[in-house]
């Protein structure tokens, strides 16, 4: 297992650099480099001028300066530098608790998410064709379709026009009202994010858990259909203990394979919440430096989103092999 | 052992010596399987309604989507009214509107001027467009017209800023919205094929290289690295049917390697199949055996994989409008429609730009009814 885990990290190293390529390369498309657009800055002195364009090669062709970043980042962990902010790329994605707050929200979603599409797939699964299972499906399929930008919108223009929850002094959009944003942790600021973070996951986990439902559900009752589970009932056990302890425990187990395939859908979700509820993790640093084209911080961002793509996978498939024993990597 | 039939096969019997027997095509099983599915019936009935609306959207809308009516700055959508003083009636009419401004906070207020009623009427002359860029005509389905002739601007879903139409504007922009999947699958669908086929087929060191390369494009972030892409094509001073054909290719590039997979799976277990064997022993050469006597064999999943993949590329051109950096104005989709309700402020006050929202919705959910529908359909075999 350990040999599996350290194959596979080595594994990623290529891959990232194949990605670091590309995301090189569609740097290169944008037209104007910041060499150009600086030379119209008067704030930059041309000994400045001169040092950026040593140190990043401006001016030398795209294989050699895309070796050079590339070089800098394996060798002095410097993934370039911001050319909006003047500081070093890690330190604009990641400013301020960005990371920990993009951490909290992908994997707060990822957990809710799991947590409510089991137990309702499993009801949906144990009504077969009942009302209430047509009724979840039909659900289903509506959270598949709707797109999470808009569900965004629609649950904003609820609370903000419909419910108008301003007159309990609660805004929608930020991770805090600001009267907490400086307060020190307490229970009422623990309420307040809690609060904030709500229609995040409902947006960003909506259609993973549409898909999770559908498959916990055709899971389970393939698994219940199983001579293993007949025996069971006719042991004469508690229809509970079959359905909890004998068929549920072997129908998670497909789950746990897609989790990987969530992901992509998890960094996109929260690229949308980031954006229209104004949440300050690393995706808004994100959209900020596509606004300037800050090429070196959108690079970062892009490979910091294949990382975390990559090692969710890791994770997932590391999951897999403990939740199902008879999976064996060699 | 006839005495050990029951009297209820012994009927069942009967009936089926008297049923006369039909053998139906392929062609016919399929569609005869997705006749009997209802939802998928319904789906489809829509998405070909979508698609006529997209089709003849000029037709459809009663303006153009550039038309800007200046006194009309986020008007909210036109009351149709069924009620008159003579009872209900099944003709609509609207009322002229008047814009004034609250003195106070100097918000826009729209005011019905009950003097004059336009009644709603089909196929009434308006703004000259070319249909199909065929022929120009000025008839358009639907427009307000009062008894005297004159006539008032109606607005179904509402105006934007500039005071344009939205029901127009949703209606030419689901032609851009519909076409994306379709496109993206014309480009991403022949790549997959060349790439699994070959990969299957030849297996060694071209499947290791296809398969590492299908690797890295499944690694790849789709949504941040096609926002880049967007910034990227955004920057060009591009017409905006080029960022649109930018679009198309770039949802291609990262969306093949997943069928490619699947391609080379079912042409790995194909290849080993007696009849391929006889097609190389007859000497047919390897492209005609990929084309003639593999491709046809992986052609059902093709088809449903490309209608299952349509409503998740929508969405992604949706959400790339939506952020500012898929489609661009003056040219128009669902999605870039929505751009316009991105702050929760504007949300609160014009909630009816969120109208071309549903639109995608409907669209999605139809095109996933359908593609369940085919799914089931396509292995008329199989007793469900």
């Amino acid at each position: 297992m350990i040999t599996y885990i350290i194959r596979r990290t080595l594994y990623m190293l290529p891959l990232l650099i194949v990605v670091s390529l590309l995301s090189f390369a569609i740097i290169q498309l944008m037209p104007g480099d910041y060499l150009t657009r600086s030379r119209l800055n008067p704030d930059i002195t041309q000994e400045t001028f001169d040092r950026l364009a040593e140190r990043y090669g401006l001016t030398k062709p795209f294989i050699v300066r895309w070796w050079t970043w590339l070089v800098g980042i394996i060798t002095r962990g410097d993934f370039g530098l911001s050319f909006e902010t003047k500081r070093p790329v890690y330190f604009t994605l990641f400013q301020g608790n960005r990371l920990w707050w993009t951490l909290l929200v992908s994997l707060s979603t990822l957990i809710m998410t799991w947590l409510l599409a089991i137990p309702i797939g499993i009801y949906s699964a144990t009504h077969q064709y009942k009302v209430s299972d047509h009724v979840l499906t039909f659900f289903g399929f509506l959270g598949l379709s709707i797109p999470n930008f808009f569900f965004a919108l629609v649950i904003l223009w609820m609370l903000v026009a419909l419910i108008k929850v301003r007159r309990f002094g609660l805004g929608v959009s930020g991770l805090f009202d600001n009267r907490y944003v400086s307060a020190p942790w307490s229970l009422a600021k623990f309420g307040n994010l809690l609060w904030h973070l709500w229609p995040a996951w409902v947006v960003i986990g909506t259609s993973a858990m549409a898909g999770l439902i559908r498959l916990m559900r055709g899971s389970l009752l393939d698994t219940l259909s199983l001579q293993y589970v007949q025996t069971a009932r006719a042991k004469g056990l508690n229809e509970r203990v079959v359905v909890y302890k004998h068929a549920v425990r072997n129908a998670i187990n497909p789950l746990v394979s897609i989790l990987g395939l969530q992901l992509p859908n998890l960094v996109a979700g929260s690229l949308i919440v980031a954006r229209v509820m104004n949440l300050p993790t690393v995706e808004r640093a994100f959209f900020a430096s596509l606004q300037a084209q800050d090429e070196y911080v959108i690079m970062g961002g892009l490979l910091f989103f294949s990382l975390f793509l990559l090692i969710g996978n890791l994770i997932a498939d590391i999951l897999l092999a403990w939740v199902d024993p008879r999976i064996r990597y060699t | 052992m006839a005495w050990l039939r029951s009297r209820k096969t012994k009927k069942l019997e009967q009936e089926v010596g008297e049923r006369t027997f039909v053998s139906r095509s392929q062609g016919e099983m399929i569609w005869r399987a997705f006749r009997r599915h209802r939802v998928g019936n319904v789906g489809s009935a829509i998405v070909i309604l979508l698609a006529l609306a997209a089709i003849f959207a000029e037709f459809v809308a009663p303006y153009s989507y550039a038309t800007q009516f200046r006194a009309y700055s986020y008007s909210p959508p036109s009351t149709l009214h069924y009620r008159s003083e003579a009872g209900f009636t099944l003709r609509p009419f609207v009322y002229e509107t008047k814009r004034a401004f609250d003195p106070e906070t100097y918000q826009a207020i729209f005011t019905e001027d009950t003097s004059k009623r336009y009644y709603l009427r089909m196929f009434v002359r308006g703004e000259e467009y070319s249909l199909l860029g065929l022929f120009k005509t000025n008839v358009h389905l639907f427009g307000a017209v009062a008894e005297d002739g004159s006539t008032t601007p109606v607005f179904l879903f509402g105006t934007d800023q500039f005071g344009r139409d939205l029901f127009s504007r949703t209606m030419i922009g689901g032609r851009i919205s519909l076409a994306v999947g379709p496109l993206v699958i014309l480009f991403s669908m022949p790549l997959s094929i060349v790439m699994g086929g070959l990969s299957g087929y030849y297996g060694g060191g071209i499947d290791m290289f296809l398969q590492r390369l299908g690797e890295v494009f499944m690694a790849v972030p789709g949504l941040p690295i096609l926002l880049a892409m967007g910034a990227a094509l955004g920057g060009l001073g591009l017409t905006s049917t080029q960022v649109f054909l930018g679009i198309i290719i770039a949802l291609s590039l990262i969306s093949w390697a997943g069928g490619a997979r699947v391609i080379r799976g079912q042409v790995l277990a194909i290849r080993e199949m007696e009849f391929v064997y006889a097609a190389k022993a007859v000497g047919s050469t390897d492209l005609r055996i990929i084309l003639r006597h593999i491709t046809p064999n992986v052609f059902s999943y093709l088809i449903v994989a490309a209608t299952l993949t349509i409503p998740g590329m929508m969405l992604t051109e949706a959400a790339l409008s939506f952020l500012g950096y898929g489609i661009r104005e003056p040219m128009t989709s669902w999605g870039q429609l929505l751009n316009a309700a991105t702050n929760i402020g504007g949300i609160e006050q014009h909630p009816w730009m969120l109208i071309p929202g549903v639109f995608i919705v409907i669209a999605v959910l139809a095109f996933n009814f359908m593609g369940d529908a085919l799914r089931d359909a396509v292995d008329p075999y199989s007793i469900v």
